[in-house]
């Protein structure tokens, strides 16, 4: 990347603040995506150790079954919900649906792509993925 | 901070405000300096003085070596976007008052080339924009006979009016978080124009438009963030006519 192009980087496009909740669920999303790529990865690396025999699988298995293992099971857990609903809310809107119409804008402007419907998807996922999250945590620290 | 300085020079308008902002303002220049530097400048402000305003009193009395591009002064030209307190504005359109802030941070927009100081080169943009075919695409003409002028119904200009305020500012593409990444991709301003033209009924170019704008740089690179859209500062809202073009690729709108 040349310096003079004066382009924020990574940095610019990682930053969740500045924009509102809109630009939030798109880090919220980028953050969950990659995430869920470490865990699908880690994963399979995971069930490969099936291949060295029972010993080993349990061995390797009993990892999750310790506190940090239960602590990123959770976050897994609501990186994948919310991922799932927010993404939904973006493919939808990818396809032109619930993004507004087209209309003269009055002073002060605000977006109709930005309408309170979406608002509420994002806040609604943010808030479904709590709830699992918690639901989760309730599962494997409960007795 | 390199310097603070504070106006001695009396204006030539009677100032009856006590109010005092710190205007930061963010200096380079790209032949000379290897880095951005942070200059402070304590500017008095009405309850009405934009930040444009502020900037120009700094030029006026403290530096005049600060370079900054500005036409109409009435957020119509689109020339003195840049980035004020980490967000895209028009100067002329951003009251200090409004800011809230006894600081006030000036620096070039991102996502374009500086050529100094606050001022940016925006020909990316414009070749971009060009490349939408900006212009309504038909075989006949309304000046040449037999054609008559073509008709549009209020209900087909309300399809794509919204798009026409576009003053090519370039405050979306600055805000544009794959902009920020990726330097082929069309951006923000030039789909939005795409969509202008594709909806307007008088258009038969909507094929060629799709096929230019149907590329892995292209529409597909657009992740509805929609900070494009909040800092238009004529409520263009290039978030949606970017969604409302993938609906014409998809198929779901004809």
């Amino acid at each position: 990347m040349k310096r003079n192009e004066n382009r924020e980087g990574i940095k610019g496009m990682a930053n969740p603040g500045r924009y509102g909740i809109e630009r939030f669920a798109y880090w919220l999303m980028r953050i969950t995506g990659l995430g869920l790529l470490a865990y699908l990865i880690g994963h399979v690396y995971e069930t490969s150790n099936i291949v060295n025999g029972k010993t080993a699988w349990d061995n390797f298995l009993s990892l999750t079954q310790t506190t940090e293992g239960h602590v990123v099971l959770t976050l897994v857990i609501g990186m994948c919900v919310f991922h799932t609903a927010n993404g939904i809310r973006v493919m939808l809107g990818h396809g032109g649906f619930g993004v507004g119409k087209p209309a003269r804008p009055d002073y002060p402007y605000t977006p109709a792509s930005q309408n309170n419907m979406h608002k509420l998807c994002i806040y609604a996922s943010i808030g479904l993925a709590a709830l699992a999250m918690m639901y989760g945590m309730s599962v494997l620290f409960g007795e | 901070m390199s310097e603070t300085a504070l106006a001695e020079e009396q204006s030539s308008t009677e100032v009856s405000s006590s109010k005092i902002v710190t205007l930061r303002i963010a200096k380079f220049n790209p032949e000379r300096d290897s880095g951005q530097q942070y200059v402070d400048f304590k500017v008095p402000y009405e309850r009405w003085t934009t930040v444009l305003d502020a900037v120009l009193d700094v030029k006026k009395h403290l530096d005049h070596s600060v370079a900054v591009r500005y036409s109409c002064r009435q957020a119509s030209c689109g020339s003195c976007g840049m980035k004020i307190n980490g967000r895209p504005r028009l100067a002329c359109f951003t009251k200090i008052s409004e800011l809230n802030s006894d600081i006030v941070t000036v620096e070039p927009m991102n996502n374009y080339p500086i050529v100094r100081d606050l001022v940016v080169k925006l020909d990316k943009m414009f070749a971009n924009h060009k490349k939408m075919q900006p212009y309504v695409i038909r075989e006949d003409s309304e000046i040449t006979a037999p054609t008559k002028e073509f008709n549009q119904t209020p209900e087909q200009l309300e399809e794509y009016i919204q798009f026409a305020n576009c003053i090519k500012c370039g405050l979306c593409n600055s805000a544009c978080p794959t902009m920020a990444t990726d330097s082929s991709f069309l951006g923000p301003q030039a789909l939005g124009q795409a969509y202008r033209y594709v909806a307007d009924n008088r258009d038969k170019g909507k094929n060629s438009r799709l096929k230019i704008i149907d590329e892995s740089h292209g529409i597909w690179r657009c992740h509805f963030a929609g900070s494009c859209s909040q800092v238009c500062p004529k409520g263009v809202d290039p978030a949606m006519g970017i969604q409302l073009l993938r609906g014409y690729l998809l198929g779901f709108r004809k």
